[in-house]
């Protein structure tokens, strides 16, 4: 294994962490810099002026004496630089100088804020602190990156994981930035489960809120109203289970059928989920509402008074299918194309028919693939925001609650955060279900070995309901989304009819003035901020949550469960909870990130990052491991490895997180609301605000043309990603994962 | 509290982009296009940059609390006025005696009186209802002219209003009827309007606007919110009922620990005036503005004609009586059946 080969020059891993550290301590900016990236720092008084001084020259100048225990954590790795790394002094170097660096610049962010010591018992211990100190900047986060890899490199140098410094550091990586960035504001948020409005605490009173008979009762089944935890699960079954069972219907017809089209039909599957909130809801009501166009088609036909039948249940349930069932598609098509035919050309050799073979050995084979689309239909039903407030009626769900314990007339936190617990309680019941269904079977198919042949076509008794299904919903999509488009081109939608492109002009006008385009139209401002944080957004979501995978199905270390785990819970929990922890927790220091774009890129990471750790896993789980380790038996590291061997096959997934996180960052509210400042606008929280002003047209026309960007945006990432072959298979075109 | 030097050294650290210039946060809780002409207009004004972020009221009590121990926005301007006497209650905002007082009409200055001069009246409606002219002749129903109308059985599933749990709207209208008819018998009156109630909806003006696209008879709302949307185009009719009814009154407050302190007390002086309050015409607001000279819509509701309770700002806005009445709202009157 590598870690023990002998090696006379020091590791350059260390050194570059070494480096990067003093970098941080001795020429960044400790504390954080408004328009860091202006660089106007470097000529405005750095590196004395206390603003913009490094952490050395703070020091030197006598100032936050508290930092001073970081020098020796920097220092003490340098008297390794000749060492080998089977000097057991090596690593416990690594071990102490990173962990205790690491754990006091923790420390000390909690403990000092802006007021002096943050604690009482603090300033009881130690005596007043006459100082204070603002949120770390970029030369606190380089330092703290440096100590914690010279951690992880200590770890590998004791020998975990095989001494590996690759997944020791990722693995460590990811711990810190997942208790960072979804552990410490979720805490501080369902905190306030327990404070009563006296501001101490009580057990008691969380019990009485808990068992409240507005989330539990079953006044439904005597004629009444439910409590709205039933109605949340009961919708998120349903929803989980018709996602993926129209998932598996379009990624069978795309995989297992002659179809022509498939192109053609491959894009309006995947148009719901470009599209902005509320505008499907809009839609929904225009044909289905009490004044709706087929609402009253069917009263006048069968001669009864229109109803608002589709308030409730009904609505949202179209409307989440509708919004949903792409992200089952996308997590199958991967799993039902990666399901190697080898397989099931031997039991067609068997004699088996068609129909058994699907049966017996393709249906189990997707099997992760169903629990996962499943997994990911039901956490968003009981996440979604949007579509219930719309098209609720008097159907209250979880997080609608939730969002208006918060801004509602009764400011209660204390229910917002047992509200949350509960929808965190049905979630992590739905992840624990799907593993438990899921075992411990294998589900590898490709394994690098003889792979050949194509997909049979799917027995005929399968394939009319499935094209009879695929046609009808395609339809539908089709005629909400003709809807939507002509929404945007009338004047005044539902009521006065006369096309017109006023609102694309008032939205999207330019001049052409002075050799220059001057961007006139109101929308542009959100528009260009919305671009730019989702690009930047979406790559560091993949990565993160590819990472996150491969460290959940290629490695074993101690604590992966709630590892596992921890990566989902942001997923897990609606966006408004979100938003408000995020405030909550990230506008005091040590991290003091609000009102920047900062923020919304890291809570659009940490939100969807499960998708990509989920469709990560769907597809390396088909991986066989003697792929990786053929590769590391040829010398290659595991770094080298994953880049090369794993990532290449992890095409479908690689689109499908990027795709995914780039389309949610330009389309998510629930979080974002909280989160957006005036300089920092999103296109969402633009278009609410034109629908509470009734201008639906510029909404409708907004949303639009976010659609057609984001088609491009899609095009254009299936083109950088490009395609995979996943074995050799020659006929029947892919879909184009 | 914060003391102002704080907020002082704090923008002092912020530095680089707060220059000589001066600058202003405004959480706006208007709608965006007031929210712009005032940002913009104060921008000409003053030469001040205006960094605008527009959010609901809800949210931006939300948010200003969230933001206590380290505030970042300035002024809070707009919005219905109970969540902004409740961040007076909690010593969120700033107290503030501006010059202008003496160009207001008195219903503006009480509303400060009320709060400890916390926050000031910038604007006021009257609440009522719309409702959709043609639903109402394609179902044959009598046009409704009072509170008590709406409680005939042959409305029965064509009125909507908001849920008061969720909505300062809707509170207000449940605060009215106790106001006017007792609290045994405004929450009579609740009992009874529940019977014809097809959906309790979650903002306070999505009501008037399901009314306006045809998904409701009624809506009870603001009067300027079914204005609003009249003018929009949708054919709805506002009503102020024959019985008298409630206001809110849209409030101003400077956030406690503001960090452009002076800044913030310029905004604050520049709205109350008559020039930036006649800027409400141009945006389709339809509400009655505090400073006398403030000119009036031709479309806004005329509050002269409207027979106005003597509504106890004090009394309901506070918390102690808004989770009273709330929580009798919830186990008298919303678990009955429809």
């Amino acid at each position: 294994m590598r870690a023990v080969t002998t090696e006379k020059t020091t590791h350059p891993v260390l050194i570059f962490w070494i480096v990067t550290g003093w970098v941080g301590f001795a020429l960044l900016p400790w504390y954080g810099v408004e328009d860091f990236w202006f660089l106007d720092w470097l000529t405005e008084g750095w590196p004395t002026d206390s603003d913009y001084a490094p952490a050395a020259f703070l020091l030197g100048q006598g100032e936050k004496p508290w930092l001073w225990p970081l020098a020796p954590a920097l220092l003490a790795p340098l008297a390794l630089l000749r060492r080998r790394k089977t000097d057991p002094a090596y690593a416990y170097v690594l071990l102490a100088a990173g962990g205790f660096g690491f754990a006091w610049l923790i420390a000390q962010g909690l403990g000092i804020g802006i007021r002096g010591w943050t604690a009482d018992w603090l300033s009881a211990l130690f005596g007043p602190l006459e100082d204070r100190q603002y949120g770390m900047g970029y030369g606190a986060l380089v330092v703290a990156s440096a100590l914690l890899f010279l951690f992880t490199q200590g770890i590998a140098a004791r020998g975990a994981i095989n001494g590996d410094v690759f997944v020791t550091g990722a693995i460590g990586g990811v711990i810190a930035v997942v208790t960072i960035f979804v552990f410490f504001p979720i805490a501080k948020m369902l905190g306030a489960a327990f404070i009563t409005e006296e501001g101490g605490y009580s057990i008691p009173l969380f019990f009485a809120k808990f068992f409240d008979d507005h989330i539990w009762g079953l006044g439904c089944l005597s004629g009444t109203r439910c409590g709205v935890a039933w109605n949340s699960l009961f919708l998120a079954v349903l929803v989980g289970v018709l996602t993926t069972l129209l998932g598996l219907v379009f990624a069978l017809v795309l995989t297992r059928s002659g179809f022509r089209f498939k192109r053609e039909l491959r894009a309006i599957t995947v148009l719901p989920i470009i599209t902005p909130p509320f505008v499907i809801g809009l839609a929904i009501i225009l044909l289905f509402g009490l004044s709706g166009a087929v609402t009253t088609w069917v009263a006048d036909l069968i001669g009864v008074r229109p109803t608002r039948w589709v308030y409730g249940l009904p609505g949202i349930l179209i409307a989440q299918l509708l919004a949903f069932t792409p992200i089952a598609f996308l997590v199958l098509i991967g799993v039902v194309e990666g399901v190697s035919p080898s397989m099931e050309e031997a039991a067609q050799t068997l004699r088996a028919t068609r129909w058994q073979t699907f049966r017996t050995v393709s249906l189990p084979l997707m099997r992760p693939g169903l629990a996962n689309a499943f997994l990911l239909g039901f956490i968003e039903s009981m996440a979604d925001f949007g579509n219930p407030l719309v098209l609720g009626g008097n159907y209250d769900v979880l997080s609608t609650e939730i969002f208006f314990a918060i801004v509602g007339a009764q400011y209660d936190q204390g229910r917002a955060a047992i509200l949350s617990m509960v929808l965190l309680g049905f979630t992590l019941a739905a992840f624990y279900l799907q593993r438990f269904w899921l075992g411990k079977k294998s589900y590898t198919t490709v394994t690098g070995k003889g792979d050949s042949g194509v997909h049979p076509q799917m027995p005929r008794g399968l394939a009319i309901p499935v094209y009879t299904i695929a046609a009808l919903w395609g339809g539908f999509t089709l005629i909400i989304y003709g809807m939507i488009l002509y929404g945007s081109v009338v004047q005044l939608w539902g009521v006065d009819n006369t096309l017109t492109f006023k609102h694309y002009l008032t939205a999207f006008a330019v001049r052409i003035e002075d050799g220059g385009i001057r961007w006139i139209g109101s929308a542009w401002d959100s528009f260009w901020t919305t671009i730019m944080i989702s690009t930047v957004a979406a790559p560091l979501t993949a990565a993160v949550g590819l990472i996150t995978a491969y460290l959940l199905t290629r490695q074993d270390f101690a604590g992966k469960r709630s590892f596992e785990f921890g990566t989902m819970l942001s997923f897990a929990i609606p966006g408004t909870v979100i938003g408000v922890s995020y405030i909550l927790a990230f506008n005091v220091p040590p991290i003091e990130i609000t009102g920047t774009g900062l923020i919304l890129v890291i809570s659009f990471i940490f939100r969807n990052m499960p998708v990509g750790v989920r469709a990560g896993i769907a597809s390396m789980s088909q991986l066989d491991r003697s792929l990786d380790e053929s590769s590391l038996t040829l010398g290659a590291n595991s770094w080298q490895t994953f880049r090369r061997v794993i990532l290449p096959l992890l095409r479908p997934a690689i689109l499908a997180a990027l795709v995914y996180s780039f389309v949610r960052a330009m389309t998510a509210i629930s979080a974002v609301i909280f989160l957006v400042s005036a300089r920092y606008d999103m296109a969402t929280s633009y278009i609410i605000g034109r629908v509470e002003n009734n201008d639906y047209g510029l909404a409708i026309a907004y949303s639009t043309a976010l659609i057609f960007v984001m088609l491009a945006a899609v095009g254009l990432l299936q083109l950088l990603v490009g395609r995979t072959q996943i074995g050799r298979r020659l006929a029947h075109e892919q879909g184009g994962s | 509290m914060r003391s102002i030097a704080l907020g002082v050294s704090l923008l002092a650290f912020s530095a680089g982009a707060a220059s000589a210039a001066g600058k202003l946060n405004l959480y706006c809780a208007a709608q965006e296009e007031w929210c712009q002409v005032m940002a913009r207009g104060f921008e000409d004004a003053t030469g001040i940059d205006v960094d605008m972020t527009r959010k609901s009221s809800g949210e931006t009590f939300a948010q200003v609390k969230a933001e206590e121990a380290n505030p970042k926005g300035d002024v809070w301007w707009g919005g219905t006025g109970d969540p902004h006497l409740q961040a007076a209650e909690e010593g969120l905002t700033e107290p503030y005696i501006s010059p202008m007082r003496a160009e207001l009409h008195p219903w503006a200055i009480a509303q400060a009186e009320s709060a400890g001069d916390r926050t000031i009246g910038i604007y006021s409606g009257a609440l009522g209802f719309g409702y959709n002219s043609d639903l109402l002749a394609a179902n044959g129903l009598p046009e409704p002219k009072c509170w008590e109308d709406l409680t005939k059985p042959e409305f029965k599933g064509h009125v909507q209003m908001a849920n008061p749990n969720s909505s300062g709207t809707a509170y207000t209208t449940l605060a009215t009827m106790v106001q006017m008819f007792g609290e045994d018998g405004g929450f009579d009156y609740m009992k009874r309007l529940h019977a014809n109630i097809n959906q309790y909806t979650k903002s306070g003006s999505a009501p008037i606007k399901a009314a306006g696209q045809g998904e409701t008879t009624v809506g009870i709302v603001f009067m300027h919110d079914a204005v609003a949307q009249t003018v929009a185009g949708f054919p709805v009719v506002t009503v102020a009922p024959c019985e008298g009814t409630g206001y809110e009154i849209g409030s101003m407050s400077i956030i406690a620990g503001a960090r452009n302190m002076d800044e913030a007390k310029q905004f604050y002086d520049w709205a109350l005036s008559a020039e930036a309050q006649n800027l409400a015409l141009g945006v389709n607001a339809f509400q009655v503005m505090s400073n006398v000279a403030a000119q009036k819509s031709e479309f806004a509701p005329d509050l002269s004609a409207i027979k106005l309770i003597d509504y106890d700002f004090k009394k309901y806005g506070s918390s102690d009586e808004r989770k009273r009445l709330l929580a009798k709202w919830d186990s008298d009157v919303s678990t009955l059946p429809q």
